[in-house]
């Protein structure tokens, strides 16, 4: 970090310096504010880089929510967009915004870990599809976020560089796996980010640090270049500080890409044109299945505020059954651990990554796997492994998938009835550290809420609804129907803008 | 019980992945405890149930199964091979495989 670093900030603080440089250091910016201010000549791309660097410098150290910084990279790109100003140029929709990208998506050139030991020293060849996307749209790449393992975890306390802290109670888990994507965004270290979701990776961190986070529909933003964990299930979206740029981002990744067989051809409507449509008399599910037991207190009461607001907008409240969220969470760590053990048997130490020698080769494979990854990482292998090994298979992984058909039978159900369905993100407010790292099954017992929108592959948001005390955030999660994206951004500018946030 | 010591250690073999002893009895544990709890799966009766694998259908991805067979250069050998543990260009180098 150091080195470039230093390098970046003496380019900022060269004759160009911009004069009101400390006023921007404590602003709030936004996609269209950077926008604005790059086009007026308020400040420069570059400046604005090293703004972020230098408060990642401040700010870092106490959270860890950064794993590596691209001060190269975002120069490079940052020159661009300068010159692009300079020569009054039409400006990309995300010219010279400052954003992470989350440790499992491919950067070229920028190591990329996964959180992991494994991939210690990994550096791709090429870029995921998103990030290119984004880059191509203007945006500055300042570095890459801190995850759990693999993407494995519910509290980035699985990442093999430490936990991140979040940033609104540090003695908090930002929560995960995308938890270093959320703490930059609600820091101020970033405008927004890219975090993966497999079963609640974005939207359960974006309740915990009290931002927007969005996941797509299955095959909205292609896959390539993200390191798998879950096939059927991964996701590409974004974390920012409003609906409305989470919405630009979205924009900018969606969309077909050759290079994902699984990216569809739908087409991408306008987001942004589509925020600012009325919600009046859309009808809103309540699935009664998720709001049993086992929810918080505190969480429970700024849900139904929350839920209040909605009414008060005009929507439809409709009470709905959604008959088997209850084996969601099984059914999920069946088909995720299964297809995590046939993705991670590319970890072998002869491509990439580490390598623990040994004089056989059958014997290097396994002490390279059993020194690269970690307690979570090897627990989910042994547990696919199992499920879909010989005499276990229709037990288990053939079983896990029937259940799969019928909560997504479930979705199907709902969406014949109502517009979108409203949820808690996660039933619990962001957690003490080292709470929860001693079970494993509780910790996945608290993904109750998002597996279910994962199995079935529809689009999700989690928007932030109160803080319980002022203090811990609460998540209200948005369902829609499969490439029902705009109807959800619709919903969740419309809440944003009643004062969603402050219930 | 569901899981014992010899199933976890057949698992990790077919993983090929070295658990020492201590991880060994503490996944043996950890996964009957999930295992018990993923039972109740059983109280749905699937039999007439498709099994999903994934969520898409056909149409969804359509030029996908039907795009041009191309060759496309991508010359990422260089770079693969500049970060690989052990190589010697343009081969991956790994320990003897076949014995005499």
């Amino acid at each position: 970090m150091s080195v470039l670093f230093l390098e970046f900030q003496e380019g900022r603080t060269g004759k160009n310096a911009c004069p009101t440089r400390k006023m921007h250091m404590t602003a709030n910016w936004t996609i269209d504010g950077v926008k604005e201010a790059l086009a007026a000549k308020k400040i420069s791309a570059r400046e604005l880089a090293a703004d972020f660097y230098k408060r990642i410098e401040s700010r870092n150290p106490e959270l860890n929510a950064y794993l590596t910084l691209s001060t190269e990279r975002a120069r490079r790109q940052t020159d661009k967009i300068d010159g692009l100003v300079a020569g009054a140029k039409p400006l990309p929709p995300l010219a010279g915004v400052p954003v992470a990208v989350k440790d499992v998506i491919g950067t070229r050139g920028i190591k990329t870990t996964c959180g992991s030991k494994i991939l210690e020293n990994y550096v791709p060849p090429y870029d995921a599809t998103a990030v290119e996307r984004l880059e191509a749209a203007g945006a500055v790449i300042l570095g890459k976020t801190n995850c759990d393992e693999f993407a494995m975890g519910s509290s980035n306390e699985n990442s093999a560089y430490g936990p991140v802290k979040n940033p609104l109670a540090q003695d908090r888990v930002p929560g995960g796996s995308s938890g270093g994507s959320a703490a930059v965004v609600a820091a101020g270290l970033a405008v927004a980010s890219l975090g993966t979701d497999t079963g609640g990776s974005i939207r359960q961190p974006g309740s915990f640090c009290g931002v927007p986070a969005m996941m797509g529909s299955y095959g909205r933003v292609s896959r390539y270049g993200l390191i798998a964990f879950a096939s059927s299930l991964d996701r590409i979206g974004p974390f920012a500080t409003s609906v409305k740029d989470v919405a630009a981002i979205l924009q900018v990744i969606a969309g077909r890409d050759p290079h994902d067989s699984t990216s569809t051809t739908a087409p991408v409507p306008d987001y942004r044109a589509e925020l600012e449509k009325p919600v009046k008399g859309l009808r809103l599910g309540i699935p009664k299945e998720y709001f049993g037991e086992g929810m918080d207190a505190g969480v429970r009461k700024k849900i139904e505020t929350g839920i209040d607001l909605f009414k008060m907008l005009g929507c439809q409240l409709v009470d709905i059954r959604m008959p088997h969220t209850d084996y969601a969470i099984a059914t999920y760590y069946i088909i995720a651990t299964a297809e995590a053990s046939s993705n991670l048997a590319r970890y072998d130490g002869v491509r990439y990554g580490l390598r623990v020698d040994d004089d056989s080769l059958l014997a290097m494979y396994r002490k390279t796997r059993g020194a690269g990854f970690g307690a979570e990482v090897k627990r989910r292998i042994v547990l696919g492994t199992y499920v879909l090994s010989a005499g276990y298979y229709d037990a288990y992984y053939l079983k896990g998938q029937k259940v799969r058909s019928l909560i997504a039978q479930d979705f199907r159900d709902a969406f014949t009835k109502v517009d979108a369905i409203l949820t808690p993100t996660s039933p619990v407010p962001p957690f003490k550290l080292g709470e929860r790292t001693a079970d494993p099954l509780q910790m996945y017992l608290a993904d109750i809420y998002t597996v279910t929108g994962s199995l079935a592959g529809v689009p999700g948001i989690s928007v932030p609804c109160g803080k319980i005390d002022g203090k811990l955030p609460v998540g209200l999660q948005i369902f829609g129907a499969p490439f029902g994206e705009a109807r959800v951004l619709q919903l969740a500018r419309a809440f944003e803008q009643a004062g969603g946030a402050a219930v | 019980m569901k899981i014992s010591r010899e199933d976890v250690l057949r698992v990790a073999e077919l993983a090929y992945l070295e658990l020492s002893e201590g991880e060994l009895e503490m996944y043996r544990a950890q996964i009957d405890e999930i295992l018990e709890y993923i039972g109740k799966l059983n109280e749905l009766d699937t039999a007439k149930v498709e099994p999903m694998a994934q969520v898409l259908s056909d149409d969804q991805t359509a030029d996908a199964t039907l795009r041009e067979d191309l060759i496309v250069p991508c010359a990422v050998a260089e770079d693969v091979l500049k970060h690989a543990p052990d190589a010697e260009p343009p081969y991956f180098r790994v320990p003897k495989v076949i014995e005499r």
